[in-house]
């Protein structure tokens, strides 16, 4: 096992997810590339209507 | 050899009720009946055995605590061996008893999936100017904030004040890739020197730590919990209680979260963690690494170094690397293990390069990349309140509403593993005992708890089935027998040797 580490260490790329070739055990480990300006054209559809108002009455009781 | 890391997660969400003034805890109470209601095997918990006063200093203040269970009729036990029910005025799930990082990432998916239907029952019987809907976050940002837990067995024979003073250094610096970050500051008391308030901070609950160590959860929180209630045998483990960590919608962020964890405890356990790797004052340090978007902010530790959360925690992966080579990693289980460090080493290197290379990952970075780029667009103040917006609806349960499930992240768990998980306990701990024969018998199981369950016996009266043990009662030992019983009766007579 520890030779498999080093080595796959050495083999990323350091900024490289580790998903499907780091472990067989993971179930399928899907990268949503999601594009950020469309995500931020779509945004405020998916916003509450009346951010302040929402924002405001969003009280909790405290928990744990 | 360290102790198996069976392990859990108990996660308390957010909740509003649109359209309606109830009190949260009757809201809270709709969700989990509404669920429950919807399941003809819905049976009770079972408190006999709960003790949350007990320390694990050696002393109990259970005469003189307010009592933990509120609602106690709204309380159940599921067929996939989790809790379901109302605490201190939020629905929680907690997973059924985890073998690995892994299935706890799967049963904490279940749990969300649990509450996203939930909400769909009770809202479909509730008027259409009312809505109740929940959130997966911990604060408020009015300095109201609520738990995620993580549960981890550890040998009783390890020194607490070790386990607390060591895991301490894993607590405040973790949040580097496991905050689920927050737009805005809810800590009222000291001030950090020289900083300004920041806008944004890389964890939900840092602001809430007052505390190094201590039995609380709601008021002066520590860091380490001293809770004692091992919900197994208490001569051979304990059951160590972690209040310090965020709720994550990512679920890689979840399985660094238990894994790394869950690594440093074996370590610890097995008396290898670095003993220089100790932080000065950790109730300053969390908030300090929480309120620096650089991550550049260093901390003193016992040594005399000045070190960054980065390299603190890369000095941890060293260690536990070093760690794997001359112990092992069966304790958290070898594979899960392996991929636990190669993740743990990409998600370090990625934010010590560029922090938005991990944004896949990391919910706080996620966060980040969407409120400052919405912030951006519209040349925003800092304090506009779209900006919290977007922070709360990040963790929003309901799918056309949430921004995790727009943001990107990377996903561990099939979806239709997770559906399944809503129904089906992990087959490696005795939660597969517990949820097999509420699948199975669930008219002749009056309650259950973490460590056992009591039937009705037709003509036999109660009978109470302990589990002592947290890997026993797994499939391995009791399916068989499970499979090839005509009655519970018959398979109580059978089972008595397996726990």
């Amino acid at each position: 096992m520890p030779e498999q580490i080093r080595k796959s260490r050495q083999t990323k790329n350091n900024t490289e997810p580790a998903t499907d070739t780091s472990s067989a055990t993971v179930a399928q480990s899907k990268n949503m590339t999601a594009d950020l300006d469309s995500l931020l054209d779509e945004i405020d559809e998916v916003l509450e209507a009346n951010a302040e108002e929402f924002v405001k009455s969003y009280v909790q009781k405290g928990g744990q | 050899m360290a102790t198996p890391k069976v392990c859990g997660i108990e996660t308390e969400y957010g909740i509003i009720f649109k359209g309606s003034d109830v009190n949260p805890i009757t809201s809270s109470s709709i969700i989990v009946n509404a669920y429950s209601q919807g399941l003809a095997d819905s049976i009770g918990w079972d408190y006999i055995d709960e003790h949350p006063g007990n320390d694990a200093r050696g002393f109990s203040l259970d005469d003189y605590l307010f009592p933990e269970f509120e609602t106690q009729l709204v309380n159940t036990v599921l067929t996939n061996g989790a809790r379901y029910y109302v605490d201190h005025a939020h629905p929680e799930v907690s997973t059924p008893e985890c073998r690995n990082a892994l299935e706890a990432v799967l049963f904490d998916r279940a749990g969300e999936e649990i509450v996203r239907r939930s909400m769909q029952i009770a809202n479909d019987g509730l008027p259409p100017e009312s809505e109740i809907v929940l959130y997966k976050n911990n604060s408020d940002g009015k300095g109201n904030s609520y738990g995620c837990h993580e549960n981890y067995l550890v040998s009783r024979e390890v020194p607490f004040t070790r386990i607390a003073q060591q895991i301490t250094t894993h607590f405040v610096s973790r949040q580097i890739f496991c905050g689920a970050g927050k737009v805005g500051v809810e800590h009222r008391g000291i001030a950090l020197k020289g900083n300004m308030s920041p806008w944004f901070q890389l964890s939900q609950r840092a602001d809430f730590f007052e505390e190094e160590i201590g039995l609380e959860t709601t008021l002066k929180r520590p860091l380490v919990n001293t809770r004692d209630e091992p919900h197994c045998d208490p001569v051979k483990y304990r059951r160590l209680h972690v209040i310090a960590g965020d709720a994550n919608m990512s679920e890689v962020a979840t399985f660094l979260k238990v894994g790394t964890t869950a690594i440093v405890l074996a370590m610890i356990e097995d008396n290898v963690f670095p003993e220089h790797l100790v932080i000065d004052d950790p109730v300053r340090a969390v908030r300090k690494i929480s309120h620096d978007l650089s991550l550049q902010t260093t901390i003193a530790m016992s040594d005399g170094r000045q070190l960054t959360a980065v390299q603190i925690q890369f000095e941890l992966y060293e260690a536990a690397l070093h760690y794997a080579e001359n112990f092992g990693l069966e304790s958290v289980d070898q594979s899960i293990g392996e991929d636990v460090l190669l993740r743990w080493e990409s998600v370090l290197s990625g934010l010590k390069n560029d922090p938005f290379s991990v944004a896949h990952v990391v919910d706080w970075v996620a966060k980040l990349r969407i409120v400052e780029g919405y912030r951006a667009r519209h040349g925003l103040q800092y304090d506009n309140a779209k900006l919290k917006a977007i922070d709360l609806q990040y963790h929003d349960i309901r799918i056309e509403k949430c921004l995790a499930l727009r943001a990107g992240l990377d996903v561990l768990c099939e979806q239709t593993e997770v559906l399944r998980s809503m129904s089906h306990p992990p087959t490696s701990t005795r939660a597969f005992f517990r949820g097999s024969v509420l699948q199975r018998w669930p008219q002749y199981v009056i309650a259950a708890n973490w460590d056992s369950v009591v039937f009705d016996i037709p003509n036999k009266g109660l009978q109470r089935v302990p589990m002592p043990e947290p890997l026993r009662g797994n499939e391995a030992l009791v399916g068989a027998l499970l499979e090839s019983s005509q009655s519970p009766a018959d398979f109580i007579a059978r089972i008595s040797s397996q726990f």
